[in-house]
């Protein structure tokens, strides 16, 4: 591509991609084209073999003319991977192996029929689904942060103009002054999307009014919360929209270089961000006097290295510089003391890819999506026990119900849902009673949860919740950065009380202890980790207290999860004596003898693995 | 220890790589873990000695971010996923069997130095509950009762190098 040195030539390499895209997508272009998933879940399920002999089988048949192939961002319906789609029908083939790649190459690439037997089937209906817009669990979505995910190439610029990409940078440097673009986004209502939900429009005004020689933009890429997969698709997906965003934001309030912090464990991401900043810049994109304006900007990559506590804005902004990633008092806030001491805005990455959307289709016409005060839509990363695992994108306001069910599917294997949590280890759980609750920022927090930056955890009745509580309150104690003591001894004592009562030392004094130390935690912890480390206990006692009862005054862990609070039994009456689960165990606690007497495990001895319920063909073992 | 010159060279250049970058010690100390699995004390004192920067404010660093080691990893590092997606489909009990059959507790390395474990947060491959890799490779809705196997995959390749 030549460089992009004006607003005449940006317009014209639009026009061209728009148009090559459009060709591409409805078969203009006279051929077909294949575009595989390369999100990190299809990849981990052989998504990148599968490209690959699509590739040799299409050299093979002599096709590569015919037929144009190429990898996209995440679909979402990541339990339905791997996907192929074929274009310019837009059929959908879901969980394709590698065996199926001749069939479709066979029957659809050269024989035009579609290949029956790989599409998705309604679970309700029972119907084969050929086309994408019509399975239900894409009904309800909009895609705005995740715009062009799944359709556009990440690897190509070219894709990305072809796709509404750099509109909104050219309209923001030839129409708007800094001021406007900034009044765009307060007006959209946009509010953080990393999960303080911090109107994006007001920050930007914050930096804006601070007199400095230097300011950046930081994108927030360390996606922690355990289960979320966000920001991790938008990067797979579309890195030039995101790095749009931030061009916007330093736009809006002065800043001329930016910094994305990834977490090191999207290589993916990482790679994909990568090649962006390296072709932007080559063409002109980023760097000095952008399309020939005064403006200048640009982006650099920094990794994470696996510190939770590095999605505390300030704990980032004091990795970027290479120290622990502790977090700073604030105020100062960064937004007038930040990055190396300058003014500095940090956002997350899916509030830099909404950025795009707001200035191309106008703030009045954003802020029709949404409640009162959550505007827009959001990103969910739905997982745990539901049917639809993967990433959805639904107007704020939608349901939990509608989630769940509606998009998600429901939960597998006729389990009763029990609770879904939300904002990860800072959030809380919400139960059958909140599931018409509007999902916006406010409303979760007046339930006892919160938004957080998106992950969706669905728990069903096999599930413990003070085993959940406990799992929250291991990940805070590993992570917690040890700068304040409300959170470093605290979170400690906690997760000890916590490990009594899943153990059987528990009793209501330690839930009452627990209580007060969780309130006095939220009260002095330094940063938002420490403050919302409790929530799990809190809101998982709050709407569990029959739970928390049974382990400390019973005993019992209803659920049959907390190990010293169960026990596997052998029904003698159900027992055919065939052995199998005594020549199992591998710890040899099982005593009978083979076709005489019934089998009985030793409690004493027994580590509850389960390995002798899962093997029985008799049904003979449960817990209890 | 005694550092092979070559390391030195090696960990020279890296340091060189990033001089012009502000603030450059995470990326020095991320490709040095990427390229010889760990950073030992000797090695932080090189970095040191290039940069400037003290060793106790490196070794503040190396132990701070659970991806630097101060010890070198087994040759097939075993990461279960214990994201809450994977835990609540209960990949603890992969976690156990690997513990219980290998003989270590996650975050340790046989005594062989075949294998490590690790518990780790999140690979988001989270519709593939409960996931685990081992060197990269995903396995997918892992069972404990695939465990056994896993392991077996990896010593016969092992014996078969031999």
């Amino acid at each position: 591509m030549e460089r992009i040195t004006s607003p005449e030539v940006l317009q014209k390499e639009i026009d061209v991609q728009t148009k090559a895209l459009e060709d591409k997508l409805t078969g203009k272009n006279l051929k077909r084209a294949i575009c595989v998933c390369a999100g990190t879940g299809c990849l981990a399920n052989n998504s990148k073999a599968i490209l690959e002999e699509i590739e040799r089988l299409l050299k093979q048949k002599h096709l590569e003319d015919k037929v144009t192939i190429n990898h996209v961002g995440c679909f979402g319906f990541c339990s339905q991977g791997p996907f192929v789609k074929i274009y310019p029908e837009g059929t959908l083939y879901h969980a394709v192996k590698l065996k199926d790649v001749a069939h479709i190459i066979e029957d659809d690439i050269i024989g035009g029929r579609v290949c029956e037997d790989l599409l998705y089937v309604d679970p309700s209906t029972h119907q084969k689904v050929a086309k994408q817009e019509d399975i239900n669990f894409y009904k309800k979505q909009v895609r705005v942060a995740l715009h062009g995910c799944a359709t556009i190439n990440p690897d190509l610029l070219e894709e990305s103009l072809g796709y509404d990409g750099f509109k909104a940078l050219k309209k923001v440097l030839t129409e708007m002054t800094p001021e406007e673009v900034i009044k765009e986004v307060t007006d959209s209502g946009l509010r953080g999307r990393g999960g303080g939900g911090f109107p994006t429009g007001r920050k930007w005004a914050f930096a804006a009014s601070v007199k400095s020689d230097k300011k950046y933009v930081v994108c927030n890429g360390d996606e922690g919360d355990p289960g979320a997969f966000m920001d991790r698709s938008i990067l797979e997906g579309n890195p030039f929209d995101v790095i749009e965003g931030m061009m916007i934001a330093g736009y809006a309030y002065g800043a001329d270089e930016g910094y994305f912090y990834v977490r090191a464990e999207y290589p993916v991401a990482v790679e994909r961000l990568q090649r962006a900043i390296e072709d932007m810049t080559k063409v002109g994109l980023l760097g000095d006097h952008i399309l020939g304006t005064n403006f200048s900007f640009r982006a650099h990559l920094r990794l994470g290295a696996g510190a939770f506590v590095c999605g505390e804005e300030t704990a980032l902004l004091n990795s970027i510089e290479g120290q622990r990633g502790m977090p700073r008092p604030r105020p100062p806030f960064p937004a007038i003391k930040g990055l190396w001491g300058k003014p500095t805005c940090v956002n997350n990455v899916e509030t830099l890819a909404t950025v795009p959307y707001i200035i191309r289709v106008g703030a009045a016409e954003f802020a029709k999506m949404g409640t009162q005060k959550s505007k827009g839509t959001k990103v969910f990363a739905l997982g745990g026990k539901i049917n639809n695992v993967g990433l959805v994108e639904v107007p704020m306001g939608t349901t939990l119900r509608t989630l769940i069910y509606d998009i998600g599917g429901g939960i597998p294997g006729g389990k009763a849902f029990k609770a879904i949590q939300t904002g990860g280890p800072s959030g809380g759980c919400l139960t059958e009673k909140d599931l018409d609750t509007p999902i916006d920022y406010d409303s979760l927090l007046a339930k006892g949860s919160m938004m957080g930056s998106g992950g969706a955890i669905v728990m069903d009745e096999d599930n413990c919740m003070v085993d959940v509580a406990h799992f929250y309150m291991d990940f805070i104690c590993n992570e917690s950065c040890g700068k304040c003591s409300h959170c470093r001894i605290g979170t400690k004592r906690l997760f000890e009380m916590l490990t009594d009562v899943t153990e059987g030392r528990g009793s209501e004094k330690t839930l009452e202890d627990m209580e007060y130390l969780a309130t006095v935690i939220k009260g002095g912890a330094l940063c938002a980790l420490g403050q919302t480390a409790a929530n799990p206990i809190l809101s998982t006692m709050a709407n569990f207290p029959e739970e928390y009862k049974a382990h400390v005054v019973d005993k019992k862990c209803p659920a049959h999860v907390c190990k010293k609070l169960m026990a596997y039994v052998i029904d003698p009456n159900k027992c055919k004596k065939c052995s199998l689960c005594a020549r199992n165990c591998p710890v040899s606690c099982i005593s009978g003898v083979p076709g005489k007497e019934a089998y009985v495990i030793d409690q004493a001895k027994c580590i509850k693995c389960g390995t002798c319920m899962g093997g029985c063909r008799f049904g003979a073992i449960s817990k209890e | 220890m005694k550092i092979r010159q070559e390391v030195r060279v090696g960990v020279e250049s890296i340091c060189d790589r990033y001089a012009n970058e502000p603030s450059p010690l995470m990326m020095i100390l991320s490709s040095i873990q990427k390229e010889y699995g760990y950073i030992p004390l000797e090695v932080q004192e090189i970095v040191s000695e290039k940069t400037g920067i003290p060793v106790a404010e490196i070794y503040g660093v190396v132990t701070f971010y659970s991806f630097f080691s101060l010890n070198p990893k087994g040759k097939y590092v075993i990461g279960i996923c214990l994201g809450t997606a994977c835990y609540v489909k209960n990949s603890q009990a992969i976690v156990d069997k690997f513990s219980a059959l290998l003989g270590i507790k996650p975050g340790e390395t046989t005594e062989d130095g075949l294998f490590t474990i690790e518990a780790v947060r999140c690979m988001g491959a989270c519709a593939l509950a409960p996931a685990m890799e081992v060197n990269g490779k995903v396995y997918p809705k892992v069972t404990p009762n695939q465990v056994e196997a896993i392991i077996k995959e990896y010593r016969e390749k092992e014996s078969e190098v031999k």
